[in-house]
């Protein structure tokens, strides 16, 4: 039977077709769908922040694009992914308030966006779509049967990309 | 500190001062709206980070959000939620013009319920300074309409950089017609919780 599997925020799912996986509600987090199109396996991670190393709260690796890609990588793999045919599609990286002067945090958006480009450069693993920036929030549904990534908005509509 | 360590007497002493702010702000409201304001008894709680979107009806939930920084000895950040129709409902209250709920808040609209935002948070803080002793001010608010989700994102991943548990203290806001239904967040930085328990005596 066809199951629907849900990630929270900071966590992960792998899954078989033709399951599908989905994340609700991102704004500056970030959802990385990477895809094995052979053996239709693949996984979704929602990351939260960027950079481990700027934090003191590094348990949970899911929360970070450095070390929450790996760790998907790693998991589609024993799964039974193959890592050179893994593709990766990201949405997310919004900046949901506007501010005058806006700070670090603020802007986490388009740090999370640089990491996640910068992690899976750095993993070989090459970005066929994606739905980045903007100001507005995204729910991600990634399809394991075709390997489309669905994007819906409140207010841009609804895309698969 | 570790929040998780943090005892049902802390807990307690954090929720009254959720209430004497919370008090301050439903009177505020009201005086603006002159309508009479209820309050639920506020919420002190610590929640998995994740969770915190179920705390206004799910990540998908539509929204408006109105956020400002608290700076001052014991910053922090302060969320006031409400469904769309209560913006609404809002904007017709203080600009007196009928709006059809299918249009979008003008820029009109949207600074007149930030300004919402800023008496409330002013009135909550206000209370807690007193209180505390504690010297704390409000940022400019800036508003925001959207999925709850996308919209906690910005405390969620403030707080994400140091733990993975956030202390909120949760008020809601019910007008007597009913027109207005708002939950209000106050969100200490880390650090700030201790300092605002020393402040009173419960460290």
């Amino acid at each position: 039977m066809e199951e629907l599997l849900k990630v929270g925020i900071a966590d992960y799912k792998v899954g078989t077709a033709p399951n599908r996986i989905i994340s609700y509600g991102l704004g500056s987090c970030m959802g990385i769908f990477l895809y094995d199109a052979i053996s239709k396996i693949g996984g979704l991670v929602h990351v939260l922040l960027p950079d481990s190393t700027k934090s003191l709260a590094t348990t949970n690796k899911a929360k970070f694009a450095d070390t929450g890609i790996p760790l998907l990588i790693d998991a589609v793999q024993a799964k039974g992914a193959s890592k050179f045919r893994l593709v990766a599609k990201i949405a997310g990286g919004a900046q949901m308030f506007q501010f005058a002067n806006p700070s670090q945090i603020m802007e986490v958006g388009k740090r999370n966006i640089e990491y996640v480009r910068k992690t899976l450069q750095s993993n070989s693993i090459r970005i066929v779509a994606e739905d980045v920036g903007g100001t507005y929030g995204r729910t991600v549904e990634a399809d394991l049967n075709t390997g489309l990534y669905k994007i819906k908005t409140v207010s841009k509509g609804e895309k698969t990309i | 500190m570790n929040l998780l360590d943090l005892s049902s007497m802390q807990l307690d002493a954090i929720r009254e001062i959720g209430n004497i702010g919370a008090g301050n702000s439903a009177t505020a409201l009201s005086q603006l709206i002159n309508k009479k304001i209820d309050m639920d008894v506020p919420n002190a709680s610590v929640v998995p980070l994740g969770e915190i979107p179920d705390l206004v009806g799910g990540p998908e939930a539509m929204i408006v959000g109105i956020f400002l920084r608290v700076y001052g000895k014991a910053p922090g950040s302060v969320l006031f939620f409400m469904p769309k129709a209560s913006a609404f409902y809002l904007a017709e209250q203080l600009l007196g013009e009928h709006k059809d709920p299918a249009d979008e808040l003008t820029d009109m609209d949207k600074s007149a319920i930030m300004e919402i935002g800023n008496i409330l948070t002013g009135a909550y803080l206000n209370a807690l300074s007193h209180y505390t002793k504690l010297n704390l001010l409000p940022s400019i608010p800036a508003i925001a309409m959207d999925m709850a989700g996308a919209i906690l994102n910005i405390i969620i991943a403030q707080l994400g950089q140091i733990g993975d548990h956030a202390l909120v203290m949760e008020t809601r806001f019910l007008s007597e017609d009913k027109g207005i239904n708002g939950q209000f967040f106050l969100v200490p930085d880390p650090g700030s919780l201790q300092i605002i328990l020393n402040s009173i005596g419960m460290e």
